[in-house]
């Protein structure tokens, strides 16, 4: 794409002028139309799921707007982090998945009914999840786990599912080595099926001492062992395709691969430090929360240095900024995590708001602005539209403004509500500091939320036309130009 | 064997490696708790009641925003000592659909940990009216109100506890409020949420450690030691410890403004107890707590808690505020003599 003479305009425009996707002529119908469903109800749910954020960060300031028990604090709650977990954020991954894994196996997906199946079986799950925690049933557990195992097992059957169709698309490859992209992105799939199976046998579940033991596993590993890799795996694919050059070190890629397995797999006691959870577990978690300093630096490090020098392409493109400010988030955001996972600092943090920022500077910040990436890297190619450039710039800053003021606002808040705990003063005292922080988080909320809008209308503007649809297509994915071969 | 060309290889070892990692980081340690989770010796198992109500407090969210888990650190001593995983034997599954044992330590403190709140809240009307409105007991408070857990009826039936809701969150039809059975419920949880004393096996009475360091001495000598004070020259008082320790635990009864809640909690303001020469009433209110007495011509249903957890410092500090505040002038206390009438009421 970059090989497109189109530069920036003569007359001073409001906008750089983004360079144009190169038309593609060859793309399989059912294969956009897969893809743009997934990435539609990923965005449904991102609206919902937002929209529910918002209204909860409302009710800090005005706690009596309504008193309707559906839409009381502790069971929305839930409903904002499951929708944007599981609605949200995972079905745009495995949107994103279901074109690269093709893409770079060089052959069509397997089975085409299989995947449909799985996005009814994974909406239908998000939808009757949230009705029941809105009617105060859910699973007694912490974040990620407040659906009742039969809404998850749902959920479960979907992702395995996508597992196999993808892995039967990998194994009957055109190609004989198997792509770094595939490595993250099947990892993420053979790392979270155990995991969410082990978090739901309620065997070793039976006292709150051993639930909270698996809950931290769990809670931890849905973030670093699902959408990290996933994302990872994406970018791995998206940013060497829009730069149109190989990835800086293909063995750093690898190197980052095992550790992310090995080290962030032994911290997620991290998050219950203090609490009567076995002491060396908690020790455990801290020592490798420090060696993912090494996980994060390959990768973080192999993005960065693939786009060293392409400052142009990046002004010019309207994914790559999303991609880089993801990247920039990785790494600053992780490395601020295991910064936290110190005993001295939890002292200070743990329990406040400054937890609730960085789990949006990491799952916003980090994970859902690489999802856009790689959205906007990839729909437009496939259905042959592109957004409005004008709405994709308002889109992006809109949410890394309101993410920053958001989470500023939570980690200075959270600071001063620690510090008055510390200094002894009634808790009330902790509750009024906290009142003008509350509303500038739901001032970055609004902004958020309104990119999110944003983004819809430019999924609209990106959907599959009757024009592209009669250019049929060929059974096999094509051939990517750029593809695995290239990025070598 | 290469896992760049050999797929089921570099899968399989990504699987099984995990699940691998799992067993030690996960499971085995879960068994490893959960096979040495004896409850402390004392500890009293849920009543029926009391589980439906931990029902209720996993159904609303309600840990959300509580902690129930106090840590070995000094910024948490507020809420009661270092939790032991003995604290939660009785927090079992509740059924088919959560047949895990319902998480309640939780990871955010929007609100206070609520481990001991069933002594430091013993109130069941202020935990009512509480619930009903937040608001109408702390006015600052973001917790959400819960109306659902109430019933509005024109007469409460006999033996239904009324909740003495402040006028201005009242229903404005002129109903009465009564809990209704997910009500009672949960507060009969809420109040049951008191920590076992460590080591203690026999029941100790909360704050019973401190009463015994404080020096044994005869009520007698306290009454003389009193009339002393009074034509002593102005005391010399921690006030800043007065009114946070009155925030802290006084105010969401008798509220900042010290004029309590019209037929929940009296108000301290002129009040004859806080107002009069001879403190020892006073402080024999605030430590062994009150119930039933009529207090300006009003008999209160909830009684008045006993707060023997707080120091003799507290104590002193949170009565001369009392003496002080809101237009009372009374004589001040020491920490001495509150310490001798803690002494006297062994
Ligand atoms: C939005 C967060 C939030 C939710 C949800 C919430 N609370 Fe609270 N809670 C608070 C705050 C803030 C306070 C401190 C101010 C006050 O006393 O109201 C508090 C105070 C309390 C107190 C008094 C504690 C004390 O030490 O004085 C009790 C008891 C309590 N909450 C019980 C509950 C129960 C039971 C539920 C669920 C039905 C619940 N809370 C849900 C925020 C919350
Ligand atoms: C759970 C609510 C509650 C809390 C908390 C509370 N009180 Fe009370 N207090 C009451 C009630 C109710 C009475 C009336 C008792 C009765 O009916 O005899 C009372 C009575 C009193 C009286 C006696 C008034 C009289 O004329 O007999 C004093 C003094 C007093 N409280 C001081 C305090 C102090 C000091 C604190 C904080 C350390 C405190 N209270 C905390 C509810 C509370």
């Amino acid at each position: 794409m970059t090989d497109n003479p189109t530069v920036l305009v003569p007359r001073r425009s409001l906008t750089v002028q983004k360079s144009k996707v190169q038309p593609v002529a060859d793309t399989d119908t059912a294969w956009t139309r897969l893809i743009f469903s997934y990435a539609s109800s990923a965005t449904v749910w991102l609206i919902w799921g937002t929209l529910i954020g918002l209204y909860l960060s409302i009710k800090f300031a005005a706690p009596d707007v309504e008193h309707v028990a559906w839409l009381s604090y502790g069971r929305l709650r839930p409903v904002h982090t499951n929708t944007v977990f599981w609605g949200w954020s995972s079905l745009a991954m495995i949107a994103a998945a279901l074109y690269v894994v093709p893409r770079t196996s060089q052959r069509r997906l397997w089975s085409f009914p299989l995947a449909w199946l799985s996005l009814w079986l994974i909406n239908v799950s998000v939808l009757v999840g949230d009705i029941l925690l809105m009617a105060g049933i859910n699973n007694g557990a912490q974040e990620y786990r407040e659906y009742i195992w039969p809404v998850q097992a749902v959920f479960a059957i979907g992702v395995i599912l996508v597992a196999y169709n993808l892995i039967r698309t990998i194994a009957d490859r055109g190609i004989e080595e198997i792509y770094i992209s595939n490595w993250y992105i099947m990892g993420a799939f053979l790392w979270t099926i155990p995991l969410v199976i082990i978090a739901y046998i309620p065997t070793y579940q039976q006292t709150a001492i051993s639930e909270t033991v698996i809950q931290g596993y769990y809670m931890h590993m849905g973030v670093g062992m699902w959408f990290t890799p996933m994302v990872l795996g994406l970018t791995y694919y998206v940013l060497p395709k829009l730069l149109n050059k190989p990835i800086y070190s293909y063995s750093l890629g690898v190197l980052a691969f095992w550790t992310q397995m090995v080290f962030y797999t032994m911290i997620g006691a991290h998050h219950f430090i203090f609490a009567p959870t076995p002491w060396w577990l908690q020790t455990v978690a801290i020592i490798f929360s420090v060696g993912m300093i090494i996980t994060l630096a390959a990768g973080t490090g192999n993005f960065l240095l693939t786009m060293r020098g392409e400052g142009r392409a990046i002004a010019r493109s309207y994914s790559l900024p999303f991609i880089l400010a993801g990247v920039i988030s990785y790494f600053l955001f992780s490395a601020q995590g295991s910064l936290e996972a110190l005993r001295s600092l939890q002292a200070v943090w743990h329990f406040t708001n400054y937890t609730v920022a960085h789990s949006h500077l990491t799952m916003y910040g980090f994970v859902v602005l690489l999802i856009w990436g790689a959205i906007y890297g990839i729909l437009p190619r496939l259905t042959g539209h592109e957004p409005p450039q004008f709405w994709v710039g308002v889109h992006f800053w809109f949410a890394v403004v309101g993410l920053v003021l958001y989470s500023a606002a939570l980690t200075i808040g959270g600071t001063v509500q620690g510090l008055s705990w510390m200094s002894g003063s009634p808790f009330i005292e902790s509750v009024k500091a906290m009142a003008s922080f509350w509303l500038w988080r739901a001032v970055g909320g609004t902004l958020m939320f309104l990119s999110h809008v944003i983004f819809a209308f430019n999924m609209w503007s990106m959907r599959p036309r009757s024009a592209s649809r009669a250019s049929s297509a060929p059974a096999q994915g094509g051939q990517a130009p750029t593809g695995p071969e290239a990025t070598r | 064997m290469n896992f760049h060309k050999n797929h089921w290889l570099l899968f399989g070892v990504t699987f099984f490696g995990f699940v691998g990692l799992s067993l030690i980081v996960g499971i085995l340690p879960a068994i490893w708790v959960q096979n040495n989770a004896e409850p402390l010796p004392g500890a009293e198992p849920l009543t029926t009641l009391q589980r439906e109500g931990l029902g209720v407090y996993v159904s609303e969210g309600c840990v959300a925003c509580h902690t129930q888990q106090v840590r070995p650190l000094a910024v948490d001593q507020a809420w009661g000592r270092p939790a032991t995983a003995g604290d939660y034997a009785y927090v079992t599954p509740l059924g088919p659909l959560v047949p895990y044992a319902p998480a309640v330590l939780g990871s955010e403190r929007t609100g206070p940990d609520l481990t001991n709140v069933g002594a430091r809240q013993a109130s069941d009307v202020w935990q009512y009216i509480h619930l009903y409105n937040p608001r109408s007991v702390v006015p600052d408070s973001v917790m959400p109100a819960y109306p659902w857990l109430f019933d509005e009826v024109t007469v409460a039936a006999a033996g239904q506890t009324v909740v003495p809701v402040p006028a201005a969150f009242a229903p404005k039809n002129g109903s009465q409020v009564v809990p209704n059975a997910r009500g009672m419920a949960l507060v009969a949880y809420l109040l049951s949420l008191k920590q076992t004393p460590l080591g203690a096996a026999t029941a100790t009475p909360p704050g019973a450690d401190t009463a015994a360091q404080a020096p044994t001495q005869p009520v007698a000598d306290t009454a003389a030691q009193t009339a002393a004070p009074a034509a002593a020259p102005v005391l010399a008082w921690d006030e800043s410890l007065g009114a946070s320790t009155y925030t802290g635990t006084c105010a969401a009864c008798h509220q900042a403004n010290g004029q309590g809640l019209p037929g929940a909690f009296p108000p301290l303001a002129g009040d004859p107890v806080v107002t009069a020469d001879d403190p020892t009433e006073h402080i024999t209110v605030v430590l062994a707590g009150k119930q039933g007495g009529e207090i300006g011509g009003t008999t209160y249903a909830s009684p008045m808690p006993a707060q023997a957890q707080l120091s003799d410092e507290q104590v002193a500090a949170v009565i001369n505020h009392e003496r002080t505040s809101w237009g009372n002038a009374a004589t001040l206390v020491t920490p001495e003599e509150v310490a001798a009438v803690r002494g006297g009421l062994q």
